[in-house]
């Protein structure tokens, strides 16, 4: 039991943490949440049944395809959610926009996909007697895919100059405007890179969550919490509230049962929230008056 | 002929019989044409004007969470789920023994209120997304719940809906049972919506800063709206679930809440006619589209996109044609000092505010080192310095925005609480801010009543059923309020949008609104930038009276002429700590002040 709490725990949870870094790259690009993070996870995982199952297309094939449309997505939010409202963000449109949007293409996917769940195709093939199988790849892929993007996103930063460039929006974009940086242009990249690391958290989770339109609310809610819990904007805070949340949620699961499981993590979000508003690893307030 | 003027049109568009008329008429309107429905005798229509009144019924109360309060409640449907099925489930009894239907639809709004507020809760202390989170994450519990508590829900299978019995029996009784409820829930929000709670409301949504400073206590005021919103909420539960006559989980998915939501945006912020119209436009337009029923939350989505996008005013704003009339071009402000000791009263015992070694550091900058400071009543003592010295970190202090982490604030006898912004204003210091903080949705006359709030004696349920004492509130803050638009000189202006008023008039907006908190201390952030010259003299002739009238008056400014004409002290601040202090006289040959700050 303990076995299958970890392995689940962690995969769950590794798709949950890539789901808060796509919170995250967006947030930080134009200090706005986007109801289309949990959208480009559900996507990842639909858009890769059809391209692999109806379609035919090899998996290594799919999986660019899949990014590539997270990107165009990502681009899409940008323009037509997000920019028209952040003239006004303190009105908070940004809300609303992102959300009809992601229902839209919610709605869509089931009315041409199907609102039932479907099974998604084993991505490598992979004997499961041999040494490569002994734990099922539906579990490590997605803690891979997170690996991966943290490995990607601190080389990003750390060593490009767009990434420098994405910091410096992040940390003030008055400042990195005068300096001439096309802020419009490196917000459209960050959201088209969030679309990126959206879809491939729904891609390699799906073997896992199904290709299901109805997994965009739940990646919606469960890839949020780690953002609130771990403070927003921090990548390190969302990769690890992430794998607890899987592993808490795995255990609660098992304890007492799926319902309540849900009941429960809803409490400790609330309870941490109310007592911890700027999370768990805290932010400075910003100035009021 | 001062009386005349000061007791100008009072009510907003109320000129004019027509104009009085122009907002009754549509509720007259609405309000026959439901009473009489029953006339066409087609029971098809007679159900989706059930369908109709029992949506407005929650987004009645939604509409104040999110309209007013500017809350983003995306998840309320989870209200409408709770109060159907705790009507359902106790006339089933599948809770002891069945309870009478109207009894149930009692409990109903009582368990609606009591989860109005917890799943308000969040909104008191998290960011806007969090709480529109909260809501959804909620939402989607509930549903999950009554999927799994099978004794009580019938789980996936449902539970049957109760029937009303007589007068309210299944048919146009229970369409009169629905259409008596929205009615009341009208009259009951458009209430809050018009008294001070309401005015409250707006401020913080719009203007948060001003309103903590008008000392509008957040929370409390939040809690009731919620707990209000969650009743209805729950009544309106109670009453699809007899509609539906049989109820599941299905029944309520989140696509309902979308729904509530974008009737709300549709009819506009900050109304009640706009959201009833879109409620009931929505509520009736999928009937005249069945082949699109598939794609209708598509086109809601659709739809909630467009209007964010396109018309964030909703309805209410392209109806509100009286505030595109054009305004008098060459306005100008004439202040009347003379009545000021009306609007403050005429005996004042003043008292005296004295700041004793405030020291505040934010991590390793010292914004303010070690300050006393004493403002007396009945003198202006200005305070100048360089930018950056710790002038209007002074005033956050003082107004409760920065808790220091040394000394103390005392006005009199008491010592104020430090960072709690909302309790200087029953200690009776008002303040002004660097940019006008206004809610420019409401009208100058509305904005300037908000400074009056805690001087309201009326509870938030005497304002919800229009008691005797919220009708003399109301008629006494708007009193004080044309008052003091007469002080400042704009009371000509009372009906209009605050948002179209030009950068000086705002300025003396604001300080219509801190007089109407007769203050003992006014707090003036750079009231002269942006004014013209002629301006600048009438700014200062008033604020001079002020004083005389008994008020410490303190000013944050750079016109050093308005400084040395109308101050009686002045400090000058210099890296947070006091450079000189004296006289005007003295500062102005002060040699460090003039090579610091005012130059050769």
């Amino acid at each position: 039991m303990l076995q299958s709490i970890v392995s689940y725990g962690l995969a769950v949870g590794a798709v949950y943490a890539l789901i808060g870094i796509t919170y995250n790259v967006m947030f930080s690009a134009s200090r706005v949440f986007s109801f289309t993070a949990g959208m480009l996870g559900m996507l990842g995982g639909v858009l890769g049944a059809i391209f692999i199952n109806k379609w035919g297309i090899n998996a290594a094939l799919a999986l660019l395809l899949v990014l590539a449309c997270g990107a165009l997505l990502g681009i899409v939010t940008e323009v037509l959610t997000v920019r028209p409202v952040l003239k006004s963000v303190e009105q908070h449109l940004y809300v609303l926009s992102t959300l009809a949007f992601a229902l839209m293409i919610q709605q869509v996917v089931a009315i041409e996909f199907g609102t039932e769940a479907y099974p998604f195709p084993v991505l490598i093939p992979i004997d499961p007697a041999s040494i490569w199988g002994a734990i099922d790849q539906k579990f490590w892929l997605p803690v891979l895919a997170c690996a991966v993007t943290i490995a990607g996103l601190e080389f990003l930063y750390r060593k490009t100059l767009i990434g420098r460039a994405f910091l410096a929006i992040a940390e003030d974009s008055y400042a990195a405007r005068a300096l001439g940086l096309p802020e419009t242009r490196l917000r459209m990249a960050s959201y088209a890179l969030a679309g990126v690391i959206g879809a491939l958290a729904g891609f390699t989770g799906a073997q896992m969550l199904l290709a299901f339109f109805g997994n965009q609310s739940i990646l919606n809610f469960y890839g949020f919490v780690p953002v609130a819990l771990g403070g927003m904007g921090s990548n390190r805070g969302a990769v690890i509230g992430g794998l607890a949340l899987g592993l808490f949620q795995q255990a609660a699961n098992f304890l007492v049962g799926g319902i309540f499981a849900a009941v429960a993590v809803f409490a400790v979000f609330i309870v941490v929230l109310l007592l911890r508003p700027e999370g768990l690893a805290g932010a400075a307030t910003a100035r009021r008056v | 002929m001062t009386d005349t003027a000061a007791r100008m049109p009072a009510r907003p568009g109320g000129t004019s019989l027509l104009g009085r008329l122009e907002g009754k008429l549509s509720w007259i309107a609405l309000g026959l044409a439901g009473l009489l429905l029953p006339l066409l005798d087609d029971s098809y229509i007679g159900l989706i004007a059930q369908r109709a009144c029992i949506y407005w019924i929650l987004s009645a109360g939604l509409n104040l969470v999110v309209g007013y309060a500017g809350q983003i409640a995306i998840g309320w449907v989870s209200m409408l789920t709770l109060g159907a099925y705790t009507t359902a489930a106790l006339t089933a009894g599948n809770v002891g023994a069945p309870w009478h239907p109207y009894l149930a639809l009692v409990a109903s709004a009582v368990i609606g209120a009591v989860f109005g507020v917890i799943v308000g809760l969040p909104a008191l202390r998290l960011r806007t997304f969090y709480f529109a989170m909260t809501t959804l994450g909620f939402a989607t519990i509930v549903t999950q719940v009554a999927l799994a508590w099978k004794s009580v829900t019938g789980g996936g299978v449902g539970t049957p809906g109760p029937v009303f019995p007589w007068p309210f029996d299944p048919g146009w009784g229970f369409y009169y049972f629905c259409f008596l409820l929205a009615a009341v829930a009208t009259w009951m929000t458009a209430n809050i919506a018009s008294s001070r709670y309401g005015r409250a409301l707006i401020a913080i949504r719009d203007a948060e800063v001003a309103a903590e400073a008008s000392g509008v206590a957040k929370p409390r005021l939040l809690m009731m709206v919620f707990l209000l919103a969650g009743a209805l909420g729950g009544v309106a539960g109670g009453l699809f679930s007899s509609l539906q006559s049989y109820i599941t989980p299905d029944a309520f998915t989140f696509e309902m809440s979308v729904l509530f939501f974008i009737g709300i945006l549709i009819g506009g912020r900050g109304s009640i006619l706009g959201p009833a119209l879109g409620t009931i436009i929505l509520t009736v337009l999928p009937e005249f589209a069945a082949p699109l029923v598939q794609w209708s939350t598509f086109l809601y989505a659709a739809l909630l996109l467009l209007i964010v996008l396109v018309i964030p005013g909703g309805i209410a704003d392209l109806l509100d044609y009286r505030n595109r009339r054009p305004l008098e071009q060459h306005r100008e402000i004439a202040p009347r000092p003379e009545l000021l000791p009306r609007l403050l009263g005429e005996r004042r015992r003043g008292e005296l505010l004295s700041l004793k070694g405030i020291e505040l550091s934010f991590g390793g900058v010292r914004a303010i080192a070690g300050l006393d400071l004493e403002i007396r009543p009945g003198e202006v003592h200005g305070l100048i310095g360089p930018n950056g010295s710790g002038k209007t970190t002074t005033l956050n202090v003082i107004s409760g925005y920065y808790a220091p982490q040394k000394g103390e604030v005392t006005l009199g006898s008491s010592v104020l609480p430090p960072g709690a912004p909302h309790l200087r204003a029953p200690h009776r210091i008002a303040r002004t801010f660097q940019t006008p903080r206004v809610i420019g949705a409401a009208s100058v006359l509305e904005n300037v009543m908000v400074g009056g709030t805690i001087d309201g004696q009326g509870s938030f349920a005497e304002s919800l059923l229009t008691l005797p004492r919220h009708r003399r509130d109301e008629a006494h803050l708007r009193e004080a309020a044309m008052l003091a638009l007469a002080t400042v000189g704009l009371e000509s202006l009372a009906a209009v949008r605050a948002d179209r008023l030009q950068h000086s008039e705002l300025r003396f907006v604001e300080i219509a609104r801190a007089l109407m908190l007769r203050p003992a201390c006014l707090m003036l952030d750079e009231p002269a930038a942006g004014l013209s010259a002629e301006e600048i003299r009438r700014l200062g002739a008033l604020i001079k009276a002020v004083s005389r009238a008994g008020t410490a008056v303190l000013l944050v400014e750079h016109h050093a002429d308005l400084i040395f004409d109308i101050c009686d002290r002045v400090t000058v601040l210099n890296l947070g700590k006091i450079l000189a202090a004296g006289t005007p006289a003295e500062i102005r040959s002060h040699r460090e002040v003039v090579s610091a700050y005012l130059g050769a």
